[in-house]
């Protein structure tokens, strides 16, 4: 991954996040206390929210240019997000929820339906409403859907937080899968920087609305 | 029940299903437009909406006929350059129903639209769904329990409309006399029978159309 956050800043009301780095993991984790800005961080690189202030680039393409108002929206930026609360679609069912960021037309090295389906074990959720699936098995929907939009970059909010330890030795191979049998990097953010350490090549926190670089990691 | 009685029922059902099929679009865009976070013109927009509510509906009435008037800026320009007149015609008593119901639709609507997880959109969005997917896949299917039960509300508030009504359509016979205003001429001639057979009708019909929708939610399996 090569993502650049150059001098930028998000002001929500009294809160203010200043970040300025460059981010070249594989998975890369940036730890900090609740409340620290890390949700925020990455709505503002998934397009969602607007800097007052800096550059956005990921892959040499710029996402958004506050000084010239240039920003990607969204939908254009090709950056799966997979939020805390998962936010899947209660209406549809687990494989209506992962088609439905499918693209016509697959870009070269992405993953398909199909192998997404496989990498992380998907076979027997589909039909079923999202309603009805556990906290692990809706976690590993989340993942597939962001992954089967093809993404390039692939954000996530505390991917293991509220899950037990039996489900979180099942969801970090499905990590490591998603990095290594789809290709797809990772920025993962928690508030445990051990795990952030356990986890990640690449390592950052948040600290007083500021994000800090802290280099790369063992672990992975 | 004469004839006459059944050509004014079936007016004014069809008069009331034409407006709601009107505002439908509409008060689904402006309903979408109100759940938006702040933007300049909302509070305008809204009270513009919501003032058919609070107004007395002659007063309605009397603003739809001056606008709408032969010499109102719209109806004097709908009849110089289409030749349309609306005043005292059948599209004046759809004028009158629309206005009417829509706040009930709007109202009813924009809550539902409130009520979806503002995530669940920006989620979709980073799936590549443009604002217009985003809409109709997310958006409306998750509000659509609120838009169906203000589309029932504005349908049933067309059903009894009359003050606005009697104002911009008149009440002619075969025209465009719907089901409240045959009963007020009812009332105002004495014949107090044929008004309560009215009136009876006016509420099976509503209580129809109420047993309907929720028919069809039971079918839709009471959720989502």
């Amino acid at each position: 991954m090569s993502l650049i956050l150059e001098k930028v800043r998000v002001v929500m009301g009294s809160f203010s996040l200043e970040a300025d780095a460059v981010f070249t993991g594989r998975i890369t984790g940036i730890s900090g206390p609740s409340g620290a800005g890390k949700t925020t961080l990455l709505e503002t690189i998934a397009g969602l929210r607007k800097p007052v202030s800096g550059r956005i680039l990921l892959q040499h393409e710029v996402l958004t240019d506050e000084p010239s108002q240039r920003m990607i929206p969204p939908h254009r930026r090709s950056i799966g997000y997979v939020p805390q609360d998962l936010a899947l679609f209660p209406h549809l069912n687990a494989r209506e929820n992962l088609r439905f960021g499918q693209p016509a037309v697959l870009r070269p090295g992405m993953p398909d339906l199909e192998t997404v389906i496989r990498v992380l074990e998907l076979q027997d959720l589909l039909d079923r409403p999202v309603g009805k699936l556990s906290g692990g098995d809706r976690q590993r929907v989340a993942l597939g859907r962001a992954l089967v939009s093809g993404p390039r970059l692939l954000l996530l909010d505390e991917p293991l937080t509220g899950l037990d330890p039996a489900l979180r030795d099942r969801i970090v191979p499905l990590l490591f899968r998603i990095r290594d049998q789809c290709r797809v990097p990772i920025l993962y953010v928690s508030h445990d920087a051990g795990e952030v350490a356990a986890l990640c090549d690449e390592v950052a926190t948040i600290r007083a609305g500021r994000v800090e670089f802290g280099g790369p990691a063992l672990g992975g | 029940m004469t004839a006459v009685d059944l050509q004014i029922i079936l007016f004014t059902v069809g008069m009331a299903a034409l407006s709601t099929a009107v505002i439908l679009p509409f008060g689904i865009g402006l309903a979408w437009l109100l759940a938006r976070p702040n933007w300049p013109g909302k509070s305008w927009l809204e009270t513009a909406v919501t003032l058919p509510l609070v107004l007395p509906p002659v007063a309605t009435g009397l603003i739809l006929l001056k606008l709408f008037g032969r010499r109102g800026w719209i109806g004097g320009f709908l009849e110089r350059a289409f030749g349309i007149e609306v005043i005292f015609t059948w599209r004046a008593v759809v004028l009158a129903l629309s206005v009417m119901s829509l706040p009930l639709l709007v109202r009813s609507a924009r809550t539902a639209f409130e009520e979806v997880n503002p995530r669940l959109e920006a989620v979709a969005a980073t799936l590549g769904a443009g604002p217009w997917r985003v809409f109709f896949r997310i958006s409306l299917p998750l509000a659509i329990r609120g838009i169906l039960s203000g589309t029932l509300l504005a349908f049933a508030r067309a059903l009894g409309e009359f003050g606005a009504t009697i104002m911009i359509a008149g009440n002619i016979p075969g025209r465009t006399q719907t089901l409240s205003l045959a009963l007020y001429q009812s009332v105002q001639l004495g014949n107090d029978d044929h008004a309560m057979v009215l009136a009876a009708v006016s509420a099976v019909i509503a209580l129809g159309a109420v047993s309907l929708a929720g028919g069809a939610w039971r079918r839709r399996g009471g959720g989502l």
